[in-house]
């Protein structure tokens, strides 16, 4: 046998590979360890019995999803979180390219106001959801003496099992437009300054100037808004969890979300085999969605 | 230079034995560790008794940590599991049954006999015995009475305390103020994920004529006729205007329905001895307690009666173990249950002490301590499980007008499930 002769050098591109593999090594073995690991063992888990009092765990196959299948208060978070994407999303694009707009035509402070609609992004989650649940309030809040001064019923808002899901949406799109605006803002920037010179020497209206060149440019914009709005709706939970944090969930699992069932079956029940089998579930769902609306709404729009 | 050199060198060797010396002094010594929840006047007075105990016994030092009491069960549990945590532990007798089952505590029966601990304790004991055996030790006996507020009585004219459950509603709605159809001040505000559920099992049941479960623990049995006109009663109370759901007046709250009553926004709730210390720091107005009405004048007397266990956990071997077992017995002992009740204000579990003639006599503590002979402890195979099936039967009939019969059938098969599941669970 002869032995190969070894090749001792590189080119420079190789060599360049080579290093940038090895400053990658840090964040993947990070991303590894920290990311992919827990996550696939919670698929392995969601496979037991698995509660931590225990020091057995038996493997029982696909029972915790069988159990998960037959267990009304899952369902019933399950359509939950679907309402919740299905109300939140919409809503909080539509209102977020609104404002972006407007943002975008005043010329005086603009600063200000955009730091206004940026604050309540930036508000911890629990104060904010503490203000919204006074404010709302049936017998207190501020909002139904405004009501019985206009000679409106009191409503009881997140009391109610009928309009506590609704509530809470309304509260979680106030909390994310913000977050919504700058996307959308910087998506405004980012449309050439020709494209609109063009249309109004066209003789465009303004509209015309929306409908055809600006919202066909902010589709890379759009499509970002709504996989990452859509997966933030899907995982909901702190919000849900201070809003009505008496009763979490609540009233009668009308709030009550995925994420927050999640985290109920887990530490207040110790059932992590469930726990997981149903955050599995909840994975499974994300994703299908996300591929499904990077296919379907990423079109290319060139001029 | 050298010379001090020499001399700090000498210096830190001696230092270096010395601290050799006082760490093998230390590793002699028996180290526990103890867990309770955060409660001002609990962790305080503990801080007491551990000093003491240390000084009476310098080879065992007991350390204390706490947690906040949202999540200490889960707390508890999962470092136990862990194989970490305390090696003794406070617990609310209602997740006994849970930990008991799970071998996560231990009681050596040499120490502490069950003819002794059902002498001391009496028949509130019995929920709990798992598999015939005994598994911590009551230390503080709870038992629910009404909390009222003196001023809104007063201005609404009630002179006489309510002695029958329909004198307090009529009461109750004296007091009750709406205005543009938001409440104001509720007559009443109920809690039937606070002490409600308690209220409905053990007090209400039994006085209208039923039986909540069977004397095996393993039936329930509240949906009966008699159950369901107690339970009709309970939820009347705010259809006829006598009570609020205390979460429509502190939704933010785990305990809405104290926290309403403190700021004045309730004339009453049922509460347990161990809200007075809350009520006696942050109640602005007059208010003083009575005890749970009856049915009908002369009708039979009822309570619920909880009490809070201390146990050994499994962690607890060896010499810890022999540690753990002197510091109960310490815990239990009439001087410090004493302190304790002086302290925290809680009734002792020993019935000699929680009798006591004084403690009969206080206007506060006395309500509480009058009904103790008829007090019934709920044995939870999942106290969590079975809060919940009452909270939501009331709340569907409350919040979605379903029909009351539906919704205490509804419960009662819940907590059937959950009895179910827990002895199917330990016969294994």
């Amino acid at each position: 046998m002869t032995p190969k002769p070894s090749r001792k050098t590189f080119s420079l591109a190789q060599r360049q590979a080579i290093w940038a593999y090895v400053f990658l090594l840090v964040p993947m073995a990070f991303f590894l360890l920290v990311r992919l690991y827990p996550a696939f063992s919670s698929l392995l888990l969601s496979l037991r019995d698995y509660r931590p009092s225990r020091e057995v765990n038996p493997f029982i196959g696909l029972k915790n999803f069988q159990d998960i299948a037959a267990d009304a208060v899952f369902w019933r978070a399950m359509i939950n979180t679907l309402l919740y994407t299905v109300i939140g999303v919409p809503a909080q694009l539509i209102l977020g390219i609104l404002v972006a707009l407007m943002l975008q035509g005043i010329n005086k402070a603009k600063g200000l106001f955009r730091a206004i609609y940026f604050m309540p992004y930036v508000t911890p989650i629990v104060a904010s959801a503490w203000v919204w649940q006074s404010f709302l309030n049936q017998n207190f809040g501020p909002i139904n003496q405004l009501f019985t001064l206009l000679g409106l019923p009191n409503q009881p808002f997140f009391a109610s099992p009928y309009q506590a899901l609704p509530s809470v949406a309304a509260f979680v799109v106030w909390q994310q437009l913000g977050f919504q605006i700058v996307l959308f803002l910087a998506g405004l920037e980012a449309i050439p300054r020709t494209y609109l010179e063009a249309a109004s020497l066209d003789g465009a209206s303004g509209w015309q100037v929306f409908r055809y060149i600006k919202l066909p440019l902010l589709n890379p914009t759009i499509v970002f808004s709504v996989v990452i709005g859509t997966t933030g709706f899907l995982q909901l939970f702190a919000q849900v969890v201070n809003i009505n944090f008496g009763d979490q969930g609540g009233p009668l699992n009308s709030t009550l979300t995925v994420a927050v069932y999640i985290y109920k079956v887990a530490f207040q029940d110790f059932k992590m085999g469930r726990a997981s089998a149903i955050t599995v579930v909840l994975f499974g769902i994300i994703l299908l969605i996300t591929v499904f609306q990077l296919r379907v709404l990423r079109r290319r729009v060139d001029y | 230079m050298r010379k001090s050199l020499k001399v700090g060198l000498a210096l830190a060797t001696a230092f270096g034995f010395t601290v050799l010396l006082a760490s093998q002094a230390q590793t002699a010594k028996v180290s526990i560790t103890y867990w309770q929840y955060a409660f001002d006047s609990k962790v305080k007075i503990m801080n007491t008794i551990m000093a003491d105990f240390n000084k009476a016994n310098p080879d065992i030092e007991v350390k204390q940590e706490n947690f906040p009491y949202d999540g200490f069960i889960q707390k508890v549990e999962s470092s136990l599991a862990a194989g970490q945590g305390p090696d003794v532990v406070n617990l609310f007798y209602g997740w006994v049954p849970q930990f008991a089952g799970n071998g996560l505590i231990q009681l050596p029966e040499a120490d502490f006999p069950a003819k002794s601990l059902e002498a001391n304790v009496g028949p509130l004991m019995k929920a709990s015995k798992i598999n015939g055996k005994y598994w911590a030790l009551p230390t503080a006996v709870r038992t629910l009475a009404v909390f009222y507020n003196k001023d809104l009585f007063k201005a609404a004219g009630i002179t006489k305390l309510p002695k029958t459950w329909n004198e307090l509603s009529s009461a109750a709605q004296k007091i009750q103020k709406t205005d543009a159809g938001k409440i104001q001040i509720a007559g009443l505000a109920l809690a039937p994920q606070g002490q409600d559920h308690h209220l409905f099992r053990e007090v209400l049941v039994r006085q209208w004529g039923g039986k909540p479960y069977t004397a095996d623990y393993k039936k329930i049995t509240y949906n009966s006729e008699a159950g369901l006109e107690a339970w009709k009663f309970y939820l009347g109370l705010v259809s006829s205007g006598a009570a609020a759901r205390g979460l429509d007046l502190f939704p933010a709250s785990t305990n809405a329905y104290r926290d309403a009553f403190i700021a004045g926004r309730a004339g009453m709730i049922i509460d347990g001895s161990f809200a007075i210390g809350s009520i006696r720091g942050g109640a602005k107005f007059n208010w003083g307690v009575f005890e749970l009405p009856v049915k009908e004048a002369g009708g039979l007397r009822s309570n619920f009666g909880s009490y809070w266990v201390h146990g050994l956990t499994r962690n607890a071997t060896g010499a810890k173990l022999a540690a753990g077992v002197k510091f109960l017995k310490y815990l239990t002992s009439e001087k410090v249950q004493r302190d304790w009740l002086a302290n925290v204000g809680e009734i002792p579990a020993n019935t000699k002490l929680a009798t006591d003639a004084t403690l009969r006599k206080d206007p506060i503590f006395g309500p509480f301590v009058a009904t103790l002979p008829f007090a019934h402890a709920t044995f939870f195979a999942n106290e969590a499980d079975q809060r919940k099936a009452i909270w939501d039967a009331a709340d569907s009939v409350w919040l979605t007008k379903a029909d009351p019969a539906k919704s205490l059938a509804q419960a009662a098969a819940t907590e059937q499930k959950v009895y179910d599941d827990y002895f199917a669970s330990i016969k294994k």
